[in-house]
């Protein structure tokens, strides 16, 4: 320690302080002469170009969806409608531990995997402080459960935001189809810009096929947002132009009456009025809710779907290719009477079974009472019995005389054959055969006993329910032939109805046609005699019954031996009021075996239609209807009308 | 050594004193810094209340810390500077038993272990550490003969490197560079040789690689890499900086006027009430608020530097030019990450920022060099 003392030196330690000092400070005003210079380039040179930066931070240009317009029945009916939905969404900046905060969110409410995986893939996407969502259409339940929980889970949020909803379930799921999020493949095809705002389109149905209309013009909005993209002002504003509300020919109440009375069959039923080409009605069961599609439906729900033996995303209107059965019998005994191969009056002989003129194979074309009674339906039978009681034999008779060709050239501008033209997409033509239909695509001559099984509408021959009312509208109509319709109007405005070739045949043809089935209704012996207790009109109809495989010559129709898969299907088509017919109706019940069953059905649908309807003509002011119109027949269901409202 | 009893009682000279001594000089306050001092504060509590979003009751809490903070400077300009002298290597050893401890009972947040908690009272002994360390170095020097022997100086920096390093675990980057910085200042101040400095530029430089690989944690190597090209990840860690220099930049000269700042108000500056507060002040009074700023700060470190400059011992002398340079590297680390000058590390812009126990640290620091200007002349200029 002695050197410590002797080398202190005040006087040098303080000169060696003072010339550190002066460098030092030396330093430091160097040090924030570059600061200055920084802070001067940063904001005077550079001024303008962070302005701009600055600007479009703050500015953005956000799309605004139009609101997709709502669709009706022909009463104003609401039969889809826009509600605000809500989904739970999360910035992530905003929270200490995002894993703890799902963890608390779960035990708050039922938040699946699937949905933490999605909101883990959109969260690496998105730009800091944007809010991603979680979960989509949460219940009013959930949404009162996370507030209350608010203060516990900063940086989650509920967004509200319009989303398509059906109310009446799947009562219309196949006319209307549904919507749901834009997939990569529509992203292609759709108008970017107008559909910037846009998360959902029509898939299927009538929502697809009047994208167009519902959708609407986007609309753009100056706004300042915050970091979070939270909207704090709108500078300025161009109104989205919003979807057509467009209304149907369709008819709630008669619908919901057909639904019902297909019950638990699978089926369709096809309702169409003959003036307009108008669908009144179109049922296909089963069906689903078509609300389980919108903004996205689970993997589980749609494989249930999917893989449902009963194929309930099947349109069977539109879709399903039935054999006509007996149902073309009255159009087949038209073209006899057209094209004078038969009268009224000329008969055949009927001992139960026909034999094809010169066939060396000797083999019976049975009639369907064969199995029961072995005798016919009587020894001679003319055109308008063999309707009535759907006569095989006469129609096996009538068939060789027609021939295949005269058969197909006289049925086809029935619109069987070739798509009806409704306006939904992926319709099906159904199959009229012909000579040149075989030989370009069975590569096989026409035979024959293939004309005779025509004749009865089996063999070939296919149609789908919509095309089975089209054609019988055609023929209630007397040849005035209108495509099926289902818009009725677009904002109110009515839509021309696209009339097809009109069918030449001479009158009293059609009013003998019509009277025979009149007959099957309301003849004693009348194969639908059962409808026409209690009715108060007169109906035209023709029953049917097909088969759904082949059965052998000698082999017997034994329904305890079939499965239920196996079993015919059951037929009916009909209109009324005979004389002005205002609706057509075609059932058919896949497997229904009774052609009687399908009967009971069009006759509750004709009823629904011309009765129900006046006895309940006069409008209930019902508060709870949401929309413009205040539904004349508000009884459709009152419950599902009060769900609207709420 | 005191020798201050035996001046008192000099005759003729305490006339002669007691003349010369003001009314702040009695009350061991030093009126330019006091007045320096409060006008930044002042302008700190404006800039602060449009920061957080015209929230009062953030400008209440830090009102309060500073109302706190000037009564601690002023109690510490009272202190005896000879006192402060002897407790200072106690202070060192209890400094860094407290550091040692924290990452084993201290309290974390943000993926940082920075807090110890004592009966519900939380406080980081990383801040005292700023005013403990230059302390504990000037210390040993005062008692040496400067320039310090290379053997001393060997002593010192491994004073200054074990809070230093410590610090850098936590990890608390910012805090450790003060640190560092406030150890050094004396080092410099003390009249080492230029060899030494120059010798130890040229080792950091050979040490800046190894440093980066094996010292440097994954997010402190991402904040400089994003100091180099912000662009590369504009949403994530660049975020920050582009926003900043957005909100700098488009304050232009006369700024956008206080509490109109797009960048601030909207959110988009992170941070902005506490180590980007800056850019706040930037963007609403312009270039002009910058300079004004900057002007006080200037100020303040020459007044810091002139107390050094005059003090009685070298213990005061080497602690006042280390408190005053830690004072500017808080001023230009903290504008120039803000600006995108430097990488961002948590240093807060002092006296401004948010934030209670930088406040205090601060001001203490200023009631030293309070301490020092007014301590009794022994000997005349």
């Amino acid at each position: 320690m002695s050197d410590q003392i002797s080398l202190k030196d005040t006087f040098t330690e303080r000169r060696i302080y003072f010339e550190r000092t002066i460098f030092v400070g030396i330093f430091v005003v160097v040090l924030l002469s570059l600061l200055v210079v920084r802070y001067f380039s940063l904001q005077i040179t550079e001024h303008d170009t962070y302005v701009t930066q600055s600007d479009r931070n703050r500015v953005q240009l956000q799309p605004v969806p139009p609101k997709r317009g709502l669709i009706y029945d022909r009463n104003g009916v609401l039969l889809a409608e826009n509600r605000p939905s809500y989904s739970l969404t999360i910035v992530k900046e905003h929270i200490d531990n995002l894993d703890d905060t799902i963890v608390l969110l779960r035990q708050l409410i039922e938040i699946d995997d699937d949905h933490i995986k999605k909101f883990r893939r959109l969260l690496m996407r998105q730009r800091p402080h944007a809010s991603v969502p979680l979960k989509f259409k949460l219940t009013e339940e959930e949404i009162a459960i996370i507030s209350v929980n608010r203060y516990r889970l900063p940086g989650v949020d509920v967004d509200a935001q319009l989303a398509r909803h059906y109310p009446h379930g799947e009562l219309f799921t196949h006319v209307l189809g549904y919507v749901g999020r834009i997939n990569e493949k529509e992203q292609f095809e759709i108008d970017e810009v107008n559909y910037s705002g846009t998360n959902e389109i029509g898939k299927i149905g009538l929502e697809q096929y009047y994208e167009k209309e519902l959708h609407g013009e986007v609309g753009s909005q100056n706004v300042e947002t915050n970091a979070r993209g939270r909207v704090l002002r709108v500078l300025e504003r161009s109104d989205p132009e919003p979807g057509q509300d467009i209304t149907l020919y369709i008819d709630a109440y008669v619908q919901k009456v057909a639904h019902e009375a297909l019950g638990d069959y699978r089926g369709s039923v096809v309702a169409i009025d003959p003036k307009t080409g108008g669908i009144i009605a179109m049922v296909s069961t089963p069906s689903f809710d078509a609300n389980m599609f919108v903004g996205g439906i689970s993997s589980k729900n749609y494989n249930v779907l999917l893989q449902s033996p009963d194929r309930p995303l099947v349109n069977r209107s539109l879709q399903g290719q039935y054999a006509p059965g007996s149902t073309l019998k009255p159009i087949f005994g038209l073209a006899g009477l057209h094209y004078g191969m038969v009268t009224p009056d000329s008969v055949v002989r009927d001992p139960g079974w026909y034999l094809l003129p010169g066939d060396k194979s000797n083999r019976l074309y049975r009639d369907w009472t064969w199995k029961t009674r072995r005798t016919g339906h009587a020894k001679f039978v003319a055109m308008e019995q063999a309707i009535a009681e759907s006569c095989d034999t006469y129609f096996y008779d009538l068939a060789y005389q027609l021939g295949i060709d005269r058969i197909h050239d006289f049925s086809e501008p029935f619109g069987f054959g070739s798509k009806v033209g409704i306006d939904i997409n992926n319709e099906r033509s159904g199959l009229l055969p012909s000579r040149e239909w075989k030989r370009r695509y069975k590569r096989l001559p026409w035979y024959p006993g293939e004309t005779i099984n025509t004749g009865i509408g089996q063999g070939y021959l296919l149609v789908t329910p919509l095309q089975l009312a089209t054609g019988i509208a055609a023929l209630a109509n007397r040849g005035v032939h209108f495509s099926p319709r289902l818009l009725k109007s677009k904002n109110d405005e009515e839509m021309p109805v696209p009339q097809l070739a009109t069918i030449e045949v001479d009158d009293k043809h059609w009013d003998f046609i019509h009277h025979a089935m009149s007959q099957v209704v309301h003849g004693p012996r009348g194969s639908a005699n059962a409808i026409s207790r209690g009715a108060q009109y007169k109906i035209g109809g023709k029953t049917g019954t097909a088969q759904v495989i082949g059965i052998a010559q000698d082999e017997e129709y034994d329904t305890d031996k079939i499965s239920a898969r196996h079993r015919d299907n059951a037929l009916f088509v009909g209109f009324a009021p005979l004389a002005s017919p205002k609706i057509v109706v075609a059932v058919i019940i896949e497997n229904g075996e009774k052609s009687s069953r399908a009967a009971s059905i069009a006759r509750k649908v004709l009823d629904a239609y011309l009765i129900d309807q006046d006895m309940l003509n006069a409008p209930v002011l019902n508060d709870s209807v949401v929309g413009k119109k205040v539904s004349a027949r508000s009884d459709l269901d009152r419950g599902q009308l009060a769900v609207i409202s709420r | 050594m005191n020798r201050t009893d035996f001046v008192r009682q000099m005759p003729g000279q305490s006339a002669d004193l007691a003349r010369r001594v003001s009314i702040w000089q009695r009350m061991h306050i030093d009126p330019i810094l006091l007045l320096l001092l409060l006008a930044l504060t002042v302008f700190g509590l404006l800039v602060l209340y449009s920061a957080g979003n015209q929230n009062s009751a953030i400008l209440v809490r830090q009102g309060r810390f500073l109302l706190i903070a000037y009564i601690g400077m002023i109690v510490i300009a009272q202190f005896n500077v000879e006192r402060v002298k002897r407790l200072a290597p106690l202070a060192y050893v209890v400094g860094i038993l407290l550091l040692i401890a924290v990452p084993l009972v201290g309290v974390g947040a943000k993926g940082a272990q920075r807090w110890l908690s004592l009966g519900g009272f939380r406080f980081q002994p990383s801040e005292v550490m700023k005013l403990v360390v230059p302390m504990a170095a000037a210390w040993y020097f005062s008692s040496r003969a400067l320039p310090p022997r290379f053997k001393y100086i060997l002593v010192s920096l491994v004073v200054i490197a074990v809070p230093t390093f410590l610090i850098a675990r936590q990890p608390d980057l910012g805090t450790s560079i003060l640190i560092a910085a406030s150890g050094l200042f004396v080092l410099f101040l003390s009249g080492i040789g230029w060899r030494f400095i120059f010798g130890a530029v040229g080792l950091l430089l050979c040490s800046a690689w190894p440093m980066w690989q094996f010292v440097l944690l994954d997010y402190q190597r991402t904040r400089i890499l994003t100091l180099l090209n912000p662009e590369s990840d504009k949403l994530g860690a660049g975020w920050n900086i582009i926003q900043s220099k957005t909100a700098i930049g488009s304050g232009g000269w006369d700024g956008k006027g206080w509490t109109n700042g797009t960048q601030s108000q909207l959110d988009f500056l992170p941070e902005s009430h506490t180590d980007f507060i800056i850019a706040v002040l930037a963007e609403e009074w312009g270039l002009q608020g910058v300079l004004a700023l900057l002007s006080l700060y200037v100020a303040i470190i020459f007044r810091g530097l002139w107390i050094g400059v005059n003090a009685q011992h070298s213990f005061g002398r080497l602690l006042a030019g280390s408190i005053t340079l830690t004072f500017f590297v808080y001023v230009f680390v903290n504008m120039g990450m803000v600006s995108g000058l430097l990488p961002v590390v948590g240093v807060p812009l002092p006296l401004v920022s948010q934030g209670g126990t930088s406040l205090v640290t601060l001001l203490a620091g200023f009631g030293l060099l309070m301490a020092i200007s007014t301590e009794k002349r022994i000997i005349g200029q």
